[in-house]
C-alpha cells in the first residue's frame, strides 16, 4: 500500500508509532545521461583515461546535483590514481560508511567524497560489499589523507581495508567487540523513570515509518 | 641500586631489550638503574589529560634526546555515539545532538546538518532570506570566538599568558551576543531545518553593532602583544612545517591549507547560504608555518567583522520577514522566545494552540512527536568551519528519522597531519604544531 502525504498515513491512516522501529533501505535507480553539469564532463574524462571504465562502474547516481560513482571494490585503486591524477581530484576529503543489512550481499556501501582544487568540483564513490567479504583495497597510497578515515570506518562498520598500513580502531577501544554503526547493533540506554511515569530508552520508543 | 620497589618506576625484559617505565615521582633511582646504557630513546605519552593538548588528545611521541622522532595520536577518548545517537531521533532533534559535536563551532554543526537537511527536502531555495541572512551572522560570530579559542589557548600553551585573557574577554563579549539571540551560549540548537529558531529579539541590531565596535577595538590588544613579538616569532616561525602537497594529500583544510598561499575557502569557491552576496577577502600567507596560521586566524576576524556588519544592513532592510520555511508541514510549529530565564516556548503559541486553533494543536503535535518525512537519498554538504572543510554526509530512507549522519570533521581530518609537522622536530614545537592545527577533540572523536 503507497504512503500517502507528509506523515505517511496508510491504510486507515493510523500513524500511531506502535510498529516499532522499521528501518528500510531505498535503492536509487541508475542515472542516464545526460547527467548534466560538469557530470558529463568527469564521466567522459573518466571513459577516456580508464580503458577498463565499463567493467569497473556498476551504475552512475546522480540525484540532488550530486554525482555518485558506483565502484567494483577490485577497481577502486586504478580509478583513484586515474582521478586524482588525470582528472585532478586531488583530496579526498573523507570516507564513510552505511549499513543497508537489506541490500543482501551488497550490505555495506563505503563512500568516498572527492574534491578537486583545480577543477573546484566534488563527485562521490561508492563501492558497496557483503558483509561476509567486507573487503575493500585501501586508497591510502592514492590519497594519505584517507588513513585515518578508512580506519574510523573499519571501527564504525567493519570494513576491513586491504592493505591499510595500519587498520586499527581509532574511537572505540582496542578490545571492543561489534561494529557499531551497523544497524543491527544496538543503541543501549536505559529507561527514564520521572514522577512514577517510565520514559523507554531512545530505541525502545515508537517509530512512526 | 636500591632495594625497594618504586611504585612509579619499574623496569621489563622485551623484545626490543629493557624498556623502563616512569610515570612521575623518583627519577634518581630510575636514573642509577639505567647507569651506563648508551641508548636514550625514550616513549613519552603525552595526554590525554595535558593541559597543552586541547583536551583529551593523547599525543604517543618517541624522543631522541629532545628530538621527536616519530609521533602518533591517540584519540576515541571524547567519543560519545552523536553519529549513531542521531538516527533514533527525528530529523529536527538531530541538531540538539551535533551541535555538540565540535562545541567550539556549534553553530557551524548546525547549519551543515540544516543544509543538508533542506538539500534532502528540496527546499534550499525556500529558506526565507532573513533566516540565511541571521545564519551567516551567527556564523561569522561563532568564527569569531571560536579563533579567540584557537589564538588564546595556542598563546597560553606556549607561556603567553595575556593573550588568553583577552581573547577570553572578546570571546565573552560574542557570547553574550549568542545568549542576546538564541537564549544559550553554547549548543544552541539555533538553526533548524528550514531557518532559525527564533527572529532577532528586540534591540539585537543594537547590541550588535555595539559589539563589533567594541572587538575591533580590542582586536588590536592582542596583535600588539603577539605580532612582531620577538619571542613569540622563534616559538612559531619555520615551527610546524607542511606544504600545499602535504596538504592536499592528507586533506588538510583551513587555516594550515590557507598558510602554504592557496587562498581555498569554501565562502568563495563554492558558495552557500548567500556568502557570494559579501564583500570579504580571504587571508594567505606563504609561510607553511605555525606563525602564518596565527597571521590568518588574526586577519579572518576583522573579515568576520565586515561580513556581521553586512548582515545587519541586510536584516535592517528584512524586518518584519519571516525567519522559517512557509511551509506547515516543515516548519518547526513551536514558537519560541528568550525569557527572563532562558528559551522556552512562546507564551503568544501556547496560547494560540491550547485556546484558538485547533489545526495548530495537531501540526504541532504531529511535528514534535513524529516529525518530518524527508524523501529518500543520500546528500553532502560542505561549509566552511574555522577549521577547515566541515563536511555533512546524509543518508535518509524516507523516514522521519535519518538513516545515516555522518561529520567529516576538519579537526578529525587535520590532526593526522600531527606527524608530518612534528616528526625531526623539537620536543617544545610539538605544542606549537598542534595548536596551530587547532583540534577539538569534541569534533574529532564525535
Amino acid at each position: 500500500m503507497s504512503e500517502k502525504g507528509m506523515f505517511g498515513g496508510k491504510g486507515s491512516g493510523d500513524t500511531s508509532g506502535f510498529g516499532g522501529l522499521v528501518n528500510s533501505a531505498t535503492v536509487i535507480a541508475s542515472t542516464q545521461r545526460p547527467y548534466g553539469g560538469y557530470f558529463d564532463q568527469v564521466a567522459d574524462d573518466l571513459e577516456r583515461a580508464y580503458p577498463l571504465f565499463s567493467d569497473a562502474i556498476e551504475k552512475v547516481v546522480v540525484d540532488r546535483g550530486e554525482l555518485t560513482l558506483f565502484i567494483k571494490a577490485a577497481r577502486l585503486v586504478d580509478v583513484a590514481k586515474i582521478l586524482r591524477d588525470q582528472l585532478r581530484f586531488e583530496m579526498c576529503v573523507g570516507v564513510n560508511g552505511i549499513h543497508f543489512p537489506e541490500e543482501t550481499s551488497r550490505e555495506l556501501h563505503a563512500v568516498y567524497s572527492l574534491l578537486s582544487i583545480t577543477r573546484n568540483q566534488r563527485i562521490r564513490l561508492e563501492v558497496c560489499v557483503s558483509e561476509k567479504e567486507p573487503h575493500i583495497p585501501s586508497v591510502v597510497d592514492v590519497w594519505a589523507g584517507a588513513n585515518w578515515h578508512e580506519r574510523e570506518t573499519y571501527d564504525m562498520f567493519g570494513i576491513v581495508f586491504d592493505n591499510h598500513p595500519g587498520l586499527t580502531r581509532i574511537l572505540m577501544p582496542d578490545d571492543w567487540s561489534g561494529f557499531p554503526q551497523r544497524k543491527d547493533y544496538p543503541l543501549g540506554g536505559i529507561e527514564i523513570e520521572y514522577k512514577g511515569a517510565t520514559v523507554p530508552a531512545p530505541s525502545q520508543r515508537r517509530s512512526y515509518k | 641500586m636500591t632495594t625497594f620497589t618504586d611504585p612509579y618506576a619499574s623496569s621489563q625484559e622485551t623484545t626490543e631489550g629493557r624498556v623502563y617505565s616512569v610515570t612521575g615521582g623518583d627519577w634518581d633511582s630510575l636514573v642509577t638503574e639505567i647507569g651506563a646504557t648508551k641508548e636514550e630513546r625514550v616513549v613519552l605519552n603525552m595526554g590525554p589529560q595535558h593541559p597543552s593538548t586541547h583536551g583529551v588528545l593523547r599525543l604517543i611521541l618517541e624522543l631522541e634526546g629532545e628530538t621527536v622522532t616519530e609521533t602518533r595520536c591517540g584519540i576515541g577518548y571524547l567519543h560519545t555515539g552523536i553519529e549513531k545517537n542521531t538516527e533514533f531521533r527525528n530529523w529536527t532533534q538531530g541538531v540538539t545532538f551535533v551541535t555538540r559535536m565540535d562545541y567550539l563551532s556549534p553553530i557551524f554543526n548546525e547549519t551543515a546538518y540544516c543544509l543538508g537537511v533542506e538539500k534532502l527536502l528540496g527546499i534550499t531555495n525556500d529558506v526565507p532570506e532573513r533566516a540565511t541572512v541571521i545564519r551567516v551572522m551567527m556564523m561569522e560570530f561563532n568564527r569569531i570566538s571560536s579563533h579567540m579559542v584557537a589564538l588564546g589557548t595556542g598563546a597560553l600553551e606556549l607561556g603567553a599568558l595575556s593573550p588568553m585573557i583577552f581573547a577570553f574577554r572578546e570571546r565573552e563579549k560574542v557570547l553574550d551576543v549568542f545568549e542576546l539571540l538564541s537564549g544559550l551560549r553554547m549548543n544552541m540548537a539555533y538553526i533548524r531545518p528550514g531557518g532559525v529558531a527564533q527572529d532577532l529579539p528586540e534591540g539585537a541590531l543594537k547590541k550588535i553593532r555595539e559589539t563589533v565596535k567594541d572587538l575591533r577595538h580590542n582586536f588590536k590588544d592582542n596583535q600588539k602583544l603577539l605580532v612582531g613579538n620577538s619571542i613569540w616569532l622563534k616559538r612559531t616561525q619555520g615551527v610546524g612545517y607542511l606544504d600545499l602537497a602535504g596538504c592536499t594529500t592528507l586533506g588538510i583544510t583551513g587555516p594550515v591549507l590557507r598558510s602554504t598561499g592557496l587562498a581555498w575557502d569554501l565562502r568563495k569557491a563554492q558558495p552557500y547560504c548567500g556568502y557570494e552576496n559579501y564583500e570579504f577577502d580571504i587571508p594567505t600567507t606563504d609561510t607553511c608555518d605555525v606563525y602564518g596560521r596565527f597571521l590568518i586566524r588574526m586577519q579572518e576576524l576583522e573579515q568576520s567583522l565586515r561580513i556581521i556588519e553586512q548582515c545587519v544592513t541586510k536584516l535592517e532592510k528584512l524586518e518584519n520577514q519571516p525567519v522559517m520555511v512557509a511551509d506547515k508541514k516543515i516548519a518547526w510549529p513551536s514558537q519560541l522566545s528568550v525569557g527572563a530565564d532562558g528559551m522556552g516556548n512562546s507564551l503568544n503559541h501556547i496560547r494560540e494552540i491550547m485556546g484558538e486553533s485547533m489545526e495548530a494543536l495537531i501540526h504541532h503535535f504531529k511535528l514534535v512527536t513524529e516529525g518530518f518525512r524527508v524523501p529518500a537519498g543520500q546528500v553532502y554538504t560542505a561549509i566552511e568551519s574555522p577549521r577547515g572543510e566541515l563536511g555533512v554526509n546524509l543518508v535518509s530512507d524516507g523516514g522521519t528519522r535519518p538513516y545515516r549522519v555522518h561529520f567529516r570533521d576538519p579537526s578529525f581530518n587535520n590532526l593526522q597531519s600531527t606527524a608530518a609537522m612534528c616528526e625531526g622536530g623539537q620536543m617544545a614545537d610539538v605544542i606549537a604544531a598542534v595548536a596551530s592545527i587547532d583540534p577539538v577533540m569534541g569534533g574529532v572523536d564525535r
